[in-house]
C-alpha cells in the first residue's frame, strides 16, 4: 500500500513541477518544451511500477515496465528477427511499392480529365474503407511469407497516397501554368520544375500517414497466418501464453520502429520543403 | 450526369477486370473438376498442370471458363456469387440467424458505435483540458501526437485477453479498442478546433469582458465544429477497424472480423469477400451518416456552402 501511496504522492509532486515549469517564466525555452513531457512521461512510468508491485497485479494482467525492459534486453535476438521480417520486408517493401504505384496512377489521372473525375472519387472512397480486412484473401493468394503482408501494406498505403498526391498536383494556381505556358515549357517541363515541387507538402503529408498505416498493416496481417516469426505472429501467439510481458515488449519495438519511420519521413520533408510556410521557424 | 458518367464507366471497367481475373484465378480447379467429370481438357492430369501458367491454361481450355465463375471455394470468387452471397445472408436469412451477414454486422456496430461515443466523449474532455491548462497542453499533447504514430492496433490482441482473464467479455472490450482508436484523432482535430478563432476575435470577447466560460462557451466551441467533424469522420472508420480487429485474436464467433476468420480457416472465400463487403458497406454508411450531419449543423450555423 505504500508503494501506492509513494506512487500518488510522486504524481501530484511532478505534476506541480509541471505546471511550475509551464506556468514559469522559462517556459518559452526549448529546454522546458521538451522537459515537460519527458517529465509527464516519466511520472507515468513511475506510477505504473510503483503500482503493480504495491498492489501485486499478476503478471498476466499488466507486468511492470522493468519486466517488460528486462525480456527486451534477454529476447533481442528474437525481437530483431521478428523487427526484420514485419518491418523491413513486410512494410517496407509493401511501402515502396504501394508509394511507387500511387505515383504512377496519379501521373495517368492527373493526363486525362476522364480519370479524374472517375477514378478519384473511387479512389476517396476506397481510402475510407477498412482495408485491413483484405488480409486473409491476400494470405490465401501469396502464402504466409512476408509477400502476403507486403501486399496488404501496397492496398492500405495506395489510396490515401493517390488521393493526396493528386490533390497536390491541382495545388498550382492557374497563373502559374500560365506562366509555364508563355516559356513554351512541355508538360514534363511544367511536372517537374512546378507541379511537383507544389505537391511535395502534400506527398509528404500522403508518406506520413502511410507510415503508420503499413506498419498496422503488417501486423495485423500476420494475425491471419504467418510463419513462425513476425511482429503479429509473436503478439498473436504471446497473448496465447500469457506471456504478456513479451507482448509488451513486442508493443514497444512497433512503437519504436513506428515512430521513427514517421520520424525520418519527417526529416526528409523538411529537408524537400524547406520552403513552405508550416517548416519556417 | 457529368459528375457520375465517369464514375460509372471506372466501376464497370473494374467489375470487368474482376471477372476477366477470375478465369486464370480459378482455372486449376476448374480443369480438375472438368477432368473429374470426365471432360477432355488440354494437357490432361493435374500434375503436369500444376506447373503451368494460369493465362496459359486459360487460353488452352476456353470451353472451362464458365466453369471458373461458378464455383463452391474459388480463390477469386466472381462479383454475381459476392453479390448473391450479400442477398443470401443479408435478405433472405432472419436477422437472428447465426449466418445473417446483418446479425454479425449488427455485432461489430454495436461494439463500433459504443467505442466511438466513449473515444468521442473522452477526447473532447481531454482536448478543452488540454486548451485551458497550459501544464496540460505541454505535457500531454506531444504524446497524444506521438501515440498516432505507433500501430495501437498491435495492442487488440492483449486488451480483449486480458479484459477476459478479469471477467469483461463481449462488448466492453472490442468498444474500447474502438475508443482507443477514434480518441486520437477527435483531440488533434478538436485542440485545433479550439485555438481556430484568431487573436481579433478573443480581442473582442475580451472589450466585452466576456469570462473564459462565455469564451468557450460562445466563441471556442462553435468555432471547433467544422474541426471536430472532420476527425470524426476519421474516428468513426478507425472505430470499426478497431472493432474488427478486436473480434480476430480471441477466435471470436460472432461479428463481422469474426466472419472473415473464419472464412480464412475453412477456405470459404465467398464468405470472406461477401463480410468485406459488408464491412465496407458499413464504413461507407458510417461515414456517410457523419458528413450529413455535418452539413446539416454547418448549415444550421451558416457555414454551409
Amino acid at each position: 500500500m505504500t508503494l501506492v501511496a509513494a506512487a500518488l504522492v510522486l504524481w501530484a509532486l511532478l505534476w506541480l513541477l509541471n505546471v511550475r515549469l509551464a506556468n514559469g517564466s522559462a517556459s518559452g525555452t526549448r529546454a522546458v518544451q521538451l522537459g515537460v513531457p519527458l517529465i509527464f512521461g516519466l511520472t507515468l512510468l513511475v506510477m505504473w511500477e510503483l503500482i503493480v508491485r504495491g498492489l501485486n497485479v499478476p503478471g498476466v494482467i499488466l507486468p511492470a515496465p522493468t519486466e517488460i525492459v528486462a525480456r527486451i534486453s534477454r529476447e533481442t535476438p528474437t525481437l530483431w528477427a521478428d523487427f526484420r521480417q514485419t518491418f523491413l520486408k513486410g512494410a517496407l517493401s509493401g511501402y515502396a511499392i504501394g508509394c511507387t504505384a500511387a505515383f504512377l496512377t496519379a501521373i495517368l489521372i492527373d493526363r486525362s480529365d476522364f480519370l479524374r473525375r472517375g477514378l478519384l472519387p473511387v479512389g476517396s472512397f476506397v481510402a475510407a474503407l477498412p482495408i485491413v480486412g483484405t488480409a486473409p484473401i491476400l494470405v490465401m493468394w501469396y502464402g504466409f511469407d512476408w509477400q502476403s503482408k507486403a501486399a496488404v501494406v501496397v492496398l492500405m498505403v495506395f489510396f490515401p497516397m493517390l488521393v493526396n498526391i493528386v490533390a497536390g498536383l491541382s495545388e498550382t494556381t492557374q497563373m502559374q501554368r500560365d506562366q509555364m505556358k508563355t516559356w513554351a515549357a512541355s508538360y514534363w517541363q511544367g511536372f517537374w520544375k512546378l507541379r511537383l515541387p507544389a505537391a511535395m507538402p502534400f506527398i509528404f503529408n500522403g508518406l506520413k500517414i502511410s507510415s503508420t498505416l503499413a506498419l498496422i498493416g503488417a501486423i495485423v496481417a500476420e494475425f491471419f497466418g504467418s510463419p513462425i516469426v513476425g511482429m503479429g505472429f509473436r503478439i498473436s501467439t504471446s497473448v496465447g501464453q500469457l506471456a504478456l510481458d513479451m507482448v509488451w515488449a513486442e508493443i514497444v519495438v512497433a512503437a519504436l520502429a513506428g515512430s521513427a519511420f514517421y520520424g525520418i519521413v519527417a526529416l526528409i520533408e523538411r529537408w524537400v520543403t524547406f520552403w513552405h510556410p508550416s517548416q519556417r521557424r | 450526369m457529368r459528375q457520375v458518367f465517369p464514375v460509372v464507366v471506372v466501376v464497370a471497367v473494374i467489375v470487368a477486370l474482376w471477372y476477366l481475373a477470375c478465369v486464370p484465378m480459378n482455372i486449376h480447379t476448374a480443369l480438375t473438376d472438368a477432368e473429374r467429370a470426365g471432360v477432355a481438357v488440354t494437357p490432361e492430369g493435374a500434375a503436369v498442370r500444376r506447373d503451368m501458367s494460369a493465362i496459359g491454361l486459360a487460353l488452352a481450355n476456353p470451353g472451362q471458363w464458365g466453369d471458373t465463375l461458378a464455383q463452391d471455394k474459388p480463390r477469386l470468387p466472381a462479383p454475381h456469387q459476392v453479390v448473391a452471397e450479400l442477398w443470401d445472408t443479408t435478405v433472405e436469412k432472419k436477422v437472428t440467424s447465426k449466418r445473417s451477414l446483418i446479425y454479425h454486422g449488427w455485432v461489430t456496430l454495436s461494439a463500433t458505435l459504443l467505442g466511438f461515443a466513449i473515444g468521442t466523449v473522452a477526447g473532447i474532455v481531454l482536448a478543452v483540458g488540454i486548451v485551458h491548462s497550459r501544464a496540460m497542453d505541454m505535457s500531454v499533447m506531444p504524446w497524444a501526437i506521438a501515440s498516432q504514430t505507433i500501430p495501437i492496433l498491435a495492442i487488440a490482441p492483449m486488451i480483449i485477453v486480458v479484459l477476459n482473464s478479469v471477467g469483461v467479455q463481449g462488448l466492453v472490450p472490442k468498444a474500447i479498442i474502438s475508443a482507443y482508436l477514434s480518441f486520437f484523432p477527435v483531440v488533434v482535430g478538436m485542440v485545433k478546433g479550439l485555438r481556430s478563432p484568431d487573436a481579433m476575435q478573443f480581442d473582442l470577447l475580451r472589450t466585452y469582458s466576456a469570462s473564459r466560460g462565455e469564451t468557450f462557451w460562445k466563441l471556442r466551441l462553435p468555432a471547433s465544429v467544422p474541426y471536430l467533424f472532420a476527425s470524426l469522420k476519421v474516428g468513426i472508420a478507425a472505430s470499426l477497424v478497431g472493432a474488427i480487429v478486436g473480434e480476430l485474436p480471441t477466435g471470436a464467433v460472432r461479428g463481422l472480423g469474426a466472419r472473415l476468420l473464419t472464412g480464412s480457416y475453412y477456405g470459404q472465400t465467398i464468405q470472406i469477400w461477401s463480410a468485406l463487403f459488408a464491412t465496407a458497406i458499413l464504413a461507407a454508411i458510417l461515414v456517410a451518416l457523419i458528413a450529413g450531419m455535418e452539413r446539416a449543423t454547418l448549415r444550421r450555423m451558416g457555414l454551409g456552402r
